[in-house]
């Protein structure tokens, strides 16, 4: 019997092409996910170079992060936007490489697409010139943002040299509350252990609470991860994950599936398998959380008061509270319940999929949103979208109030013509809360998407829990 | 190519903790599709002020440390997005190294493939630093990367980790892409291993 292994340990091992001693390993890239942002440098050096892409087949690009997602849609205004995708549908013509481009029914942020087609699965190694790639590892993937100069690597060889992370397991054990969802579970998380708690780390995501997770649910926290300081979040693949795929586009099927599910369930971390460091949760005594501050760690139980930079010991954490009460316009000992805001978003690839909709909607059924709120609702991809319309979804954020948007990652990056104005107030369902991050001078809550809903009707920061 | 091998020059002081890289360059100068000209939207937000003139606060406009190729930094430093731009904006402006207590992994990553060189410090070193450059703006310190050495000019020295790999890179200009391509046999075999 060999020595037990992690879900990361077994994948990781699986795809080590060469290990020079004292080098990073060349590891073997299954997917590779590709956006207009991160990419046009990558292409540029290949064409410096004369290189081909590798394997275009393994190759799937979107255009998410600087589309517009207004009804004038799929017309770009901005002219440096409008370049820089008609550069990525050049250079994938040129390369041939896959695009879910403009007018592509399938087009979507790229952390939706990928496990939505199907083409996210377990046991893969899969990287994006995005941070958030980290999401797929939901399916039971190594999944993990890049620099543009390793996208460049990648298209070229296929392969990407990485130093073996750690690995550290994150347990999470209880039911958890009407009202509270796992939106809840990643924020009460970085809020508890820090931004950086996670450097250097892959976590594993295990425990009770995992497993009674949907797929889209556990996306939402193997998203979060990087907020958290690692650079993947996994959670090993179940039933769940087979049902989830079964079906798909780019799923296997008839006899490759049966051999392909035989394969995953030996993914799964071996019992005794030991990892660098251990956190864990109990979720069962969690309330919606809501952040305060300008970073996804300063965070709190959403009836709780922001906290005072005098009670702090560390100095540079004292200063940072103190800039960022003054940035967010919040003084210490207050409550944000009751907190007034202009604008509420529900999107971004930690919380814009069926799921995420679907809970928004339920609150806003025969309810009204609060006059002078803005609330954008946005879908995940095109293909969230016609299956929130067929619902009828579409019609109850409408005529509640809220505006029904194309795809993209919208005001969750502010460089697609939404975004907040200065000083404005956001309940947000995306995952930075950073100074500027939806709009210089913007001060962004993070929350769920059905804290940001009870926000959308009352105007307020609100206890969902009051409205149910 | 990145390259780098030993430099002197002044600290510019940036003493706050989890600097993300939504700060280093806000998303909205990243529809650009080159590498080069984003050294003007470093630090965009905290720089200027809303007309675009520059923040007299701010310490990237404090006569005192201009020049200075070493940013002086708090912990976690390049937390947030993979951006790339966050170490070419850096290095367009004119460092050449970010000494913090700790870096974000991508970040790094980002920096050492720019010849940006990322040197973590203990905490202790870090404050003495912080306190060196704000009591004499013009202290020049002085980095080895051969030995993995920081020195002061008060005699102060410090020792700095970095992974063999990329120190041997960054040493001798080695291009890392020409170094996984040099593997392409064992790709081909790798690739071919998995289909059966």
């Amino acid at each position: 019997m060999s020595r037990p292994q992690t879900l990361f340990e077994k994948i990781w091992q699986a795809h080590q092409v060469v290990q020079e001693p004292g080098f990073p390993a060349v590891l073997y890239i299954d997917l590779h996910l590709v956006h207009e942002v991160t990419s046009p440098q990558a292409f540029d050096g290949l064409r410096k170079r004369q290189l081909r892409v590798r394997r275009p087949d393994r190759t799937v690009a979107t255009a998410d992060h600087s589309t517009p997602t207004h009804d004038g849609f799929p017309v770009v205004m901005d002219v440096m936007a409008a370049q820089q995708i008609r550069q990525l549908e050049q250079n994938c013509q040129e390369f041939g490489i896959r695009l879910y481009g403009m007018d592509s029914p399938q087009r979507g942020i790229v952390h939706v697409i990928g496990p939505e087609l199907g083409l996210t699965q377990p046991g893969m190694t899969i990287v994006c010139g995005d941070s958030h790639t980290a999401t797929h590892g939901a399916l039971g993937a190594l999944a993990f943002g890049i620099g543009t100069s390793e996208v460049e690597h990648v298209l070229a060889t296929q392969c990407l040299l990485q130093h073996k992370p750690k690995t550290c397991e994150v347990r999470i054990e209880g039911r958890l509350a009407p009202g509270v969802s796992a939106k809840d579970i990643i924020l009460a998380l970085i809020a508890q252990n820090g931004v950086g708690a996670g450097v250097g780390y892959v976590f594993e995501y295990t425990g009770s609470t995992i497993r009674s997770l949907s797929m889209e649910e556990r996306m939402t926290i193997c998203n979060m991860s990087i907020e958290g300081g690692a650079r993947a979040g996994m959670v090993a693949p179940d039933e769940t994950t087979f049902e989830y795929l079964a079906g798909r586009q780019f799923a296997p099927r008839g006899k490759a599936w049966e051999k392909a599910v035989e394969r995953w369930r030996r993914l799964p971390s071996d019992d005794g398998a030991m990892y660098d460091k251990r956190i864990s949760l109990d979720a069962s005594n969690l309330e919606p959380m809501i952040t305060y501050g300008t970073n996804p760690a300063m965070g709190m139980p959403i009836s709780a008061r922001v906290p005072d930079p005098d009670r702090l010991t560390d100095a540079g954490e004292r200063a940072a509270l103190v800039k960022a009460l003054e940035y967010m316009g919040l003084q210490p000992g207050q409550p944000l319940l009751d907190h007034p805001i202009q604008t509420v978003f529900i999107g971004s690839c930690t919380n814009s999929r069926l799921s995420d909709l679907r809970a928004a909607a339920a609150l806003f059924k025969g309810r009204k949103v609060a006059p002078g709120v803005r609330v954008l609702v946005v879908p995940g991809s095109q293909g969230v979208k016609r299956q929130a319309e067929a619902e009828g979804l579409d019609r109850i954020f409408r005529e509640a109030g809220a505006e029904w948007r194309q795809s993209g990652c919208s005001m969750c990056i502010a460089m697609n013509g939404d975004k907040l104005d200065p000083g404005q107030y956001a309940v947000s369902t995306s995952n930075r809360n950073f100074e500027g991050r939806q709009g210089k001078g913007g001060r962004t809550f993070l929350a769920s998407p059905l804290t940001a809903a009870a926000a959308a009707l009352t105007g307020k920061i609100t206890d969902v829990r009051q409205m149910l | 190519m990145a390259h780098f091998t030993t430099l002197v020059s002044r600290l510019l002081p940036l003493p706050v903790d989890n600097v993300d890289t939504d700060q280093i360059i806000p998303a909205r100068f990243l529809k650009t599709t080159s590498k080069t000209g984003l050294g003007a939207a470093l630090f965009a937000d905290w720089r200027y002020l809303p007309d675009g003139a520059p923040r007299p606060d701010f310490v990237l406009n404090d006569a005192r440390y201009q020049g200075a190729q070493i940013l002086l930094a708090g912990a976690n430093f390049g937390c947030g997005s993979s951006r790339e731009h966050a170490p070419w904006a850096l290095i367009d402006y004119g460092f050449r190294a970010v000494i913090s207590s700790s870096f974000a992994d991508i970040f790094r990553n980002n920096s050492l493939k720019n010849g940006l060189l990322p040197i973590e410090l203990d905490t202790q070193t870090l404050a003495h630093l912080f306190e060196l450059c704000a009591s004499q703006p013009d202290v020049e310190a002085t980095i080895d990367l051969a030995s993995q050495t920081v020195w002061l000019p008060d005699g102060t020295q410090a020792w700095f980790p970095i992974d063999a790999f990329s120190k041997k890179c960054l040493l001798e200009g080695i291009d890392e892409l020409g170094y996984i391509m040099r593997f392409e046999a064992e790709i081909a075999a790798f690739e071919k291993d998995m289909v059966e």
